[in-house]
């Protein structure tokens, strides 16, 4: 993980918001990320995200959740303990299906939600550098990373140009890190900064 | 709005492939009809009879299906629609003029005494038989028409009021007070709708129209599975008028984002399909009792193996695998190929559903199928072209339309 510098523009509507995120990224600044209250609708598309591989990633998870389910039942009713049950052959296809898409579907919410978290960093124990306290109340708050090149001053003023309530210069850690939120230390308070 | 084109015209080209289709469909009909409905062999009786009767059935309950769809929506304030409901709408209004054909084979079927169909029409047997003496509450020749006639007049009816009811909002601008008091009204005369479906297509029509010809066998799976065949063949439908429409430069507020939301419709329900299908399978699998397993017997190891699987294959596979990724619910080409091939999956659905059941030795798809499918395709495609172009295709005062313009999935 890294330290970097950042500058926060915070926003309190999704109608200055939108134009402001357009004009940011025109002008060349890189968007580290915009955190707000509520899913915004359209708002990747205007960052310029990539469509998210979670899906396939779920897809892959109900696969796995398939096939592991299908090949032991087989290999446990026919090879290992075959049982005659009502008559039926031992490779009974229909009894399975149950119990193959509980598994496929097992798979894929737990595999999904375990890579969501870790693709938005959330688990128990580690902590995270929040920008702006009020992005989980009433603010959008967008976040630039900042070059070596890119004047901080500059930067603020054209944010609150854009309609920022509020702008402020950070240097924060990006990723996340064994942590509690209810305590405050900095373990990587002597990190060097790293700029692109 | 000015700029939009909101008026359908019903292009040449369609009007010939209509009365094509419904020529070529009414040589075959005719043709049958005198070589097999009237001659003197059952068998070739209930081939014709049969082949007639899950067809009109089968675009009945599918074009029904629109009138469902707006229902439910309507009820869920769902706001999407607004910008092609007059598509769905146009399709309901196919119900009394399919609704009629089907009334007609139906009453045919029972008033001519066809107990080779339905074989409870037959008094003696059933005074002989102790199952069909405690069915016969149901299964009689009166209810069977007095529960038919009200079912179809009340679908054509409720529909109509429904249909009436969004006129309104082609007329002028609403207020707050009125626009409160027409969405009000709408979910009133669709949830009137909505009920009447759930105790006909829900529950009693599939029971009485088709799961009567095994009088002795039942399940009370059918009629759910019944439903969703048509349901998703009805979206599919919707799916492929919407963009024929939108193919010929109309419906310019309508796009990929409602396409997304229809293909949803189509994935969600093949699933639905599916579960209903293994769940009327497998129990009857597991209990493997001769009562039950009789309908399946000549499906799964006699004659309709082939069709039976196809249709798995048809109507959940192809789904499930073609319209899993967003990219595909969002791709024009893609949903037309979908919606034709579960529309033929479904319509593959009722064969085996009807004809399965009427002749069990072997299976006889061929010119009379697809003759009579052609006819009432040439019908459809006639007559819901009419009725889109009778009304604007936008109902440019709905309260929702807003809602649908700028709709994002």
């Amino acid at each position: 993980m890294a330290k970097k510098k950042f500058v926060v523009g915070c926003f309190d509507d999704e109608a200055v918001l939108f134009p402001a995120v357009k004009k940011v990224r025109t002008a060349g600044y890189k968007i580290h990320d915009v955190y707000t209250p509520f899913a915004v609708h359209g708002l990747d598309h205007a960052m310029g995200l990539r469509e998210t591989s979670l899906h396939t990633a779920g897809f892959i998870y109900g696969i796995t959740g398939t096939t592991t389910a299908l090949s032991c039942i087989s290999w446990i009713f026919t090879r290992d303990w075959p049982l005659n049950i009502g008559g039926k052959p031992h490779f009974a296809l229909p009894a399975w299906v149950p119990i193959t898409f509980e598994l496929t579907v097992l798979f894929a919410a737990v595999g999904m939600v375990l890579t969501f978290c870790y693709l938005c960093q959330l688990a128990p124990f580690v902590k995270k550098h929040h920008f702006h306290p009020r992005a989980t109340d009433d603010y959008f708050v967008m976040v630039i990373e900042c070059t070596d090149k890119t004047n901080i001053e500059d930067l603020k003023a054209f944010l609150t140009n854009q309609g920022a309530l509020e702008t402020n210069f950070q240097v924060a850690e990006e990723g996340w890190w064994l942590g509690r939120y209810d305590k405050d230390e900095m373990p990587f308070e002597n990190a060097d900064i790293v700029v692109a | 709005m000015a700029s939009l084109r909101t008026q359908f015209e019903v292009p040449g080209k369609m009007k010939t492939w209509s009365y094509a289709l419904m020529g070529a469909g009414l040589v075959a009909l005719l043709y049958g009809m005198f070589t097999k409905g009237f001659s003197a062999d059952e068998h070739e009786q209930v081939h014709f009879w049969g082949t007639l009767m899950y067809n009109s059935i089968f675009w009945t309950l599918i074009c029904n299906a629109s009138m469902f769809f707006i229902s439910v929506t309507t009820l869920a304030h769902a706001g999407f629609t607004q910008t092609f409901r007059r598509i769905p709408e146009a399709i309901s209004t196919m119900v009394p003029i399919f609704g009629t054909i089907t009334f007609a084979v139906l009453m045919y079927i029972i008033l001519g005494h066809k107990h080779h169909i339905y074989h409870w029409l037959d008094a003696e047997a059933v005074a002989a038989d102790p199952i069909l003496k405690g069915k016969a509450g149901f299964l009689n020749p009166t209810f069977f028409v007095i529960w038919t006639t009200l079912t179809i007049a009340l679908w054509s009816f409720l529909g109509w009021r429904i249909r009436k009811l969004n006129e309104e909002a082609d007329q002028a601008p609403m207020d707050q007070t009125l626009a409160a008091s027409f969405i009000k009204r709408g979910t009133v005369r669709t949830a009137m709708f909505t009920v009447w479906f759930g105790l006909t297509v829900g529950s009693t029509i599939p029971w009485l129209w088709m799961m009567s010809i095994d009088a002795h066998w039942y399940s009370t799976m059918y009629s759910w599975y019944t439903f969703v065949s048509s349901f998703v063949a009805g979206i599919s439908l919707i799916a492929l008028w919407l963009i024929y429409l939108k193919n010929k430069g109309y419906l310019e507020l309508t796009g990929q984002e409602h396409l997304h939301d229809i293909g949803k419709f189509m994935f969600a329900f093949s699933i639905f399909w599916t579960y209903l299908w293994f769940s009327q399978y497998m129990l009857i699998w597991y209990a493997n009792i001769p009562e039950e397993t009789v309908y399946f017997k000549h499906r799964v190891q006699g004659p309709y193996k082939g069709i039976f699987f196809f249709n798995l294959i048809v109507n959940f596979l192809c789904p499930l695998l073609i319209l899993m990724k967003r990219a595909a619910k969002r791709n024009y080409t893609l949903v037309t190929f979908m919606a034709v091939l579960i529309i033929f999956g479904h319509w593959i659905d009722f064969y085996q559903m009807v004809m399965g059941s009427l002749m069990k030795e072997h299976v006889e798809l061929g010119w009379l199928d697809f003759g009579i499918l052609a006819f009432f395709v040439g019908i459809m495609i006639l007559f819901v072209g009419k009725a889109l172009s009778k009304k604007p295709l936008i109902a440019k005062y709905h309260p929702y339309l807003k809602e649908s313009i700028i709709h994002q999935v």
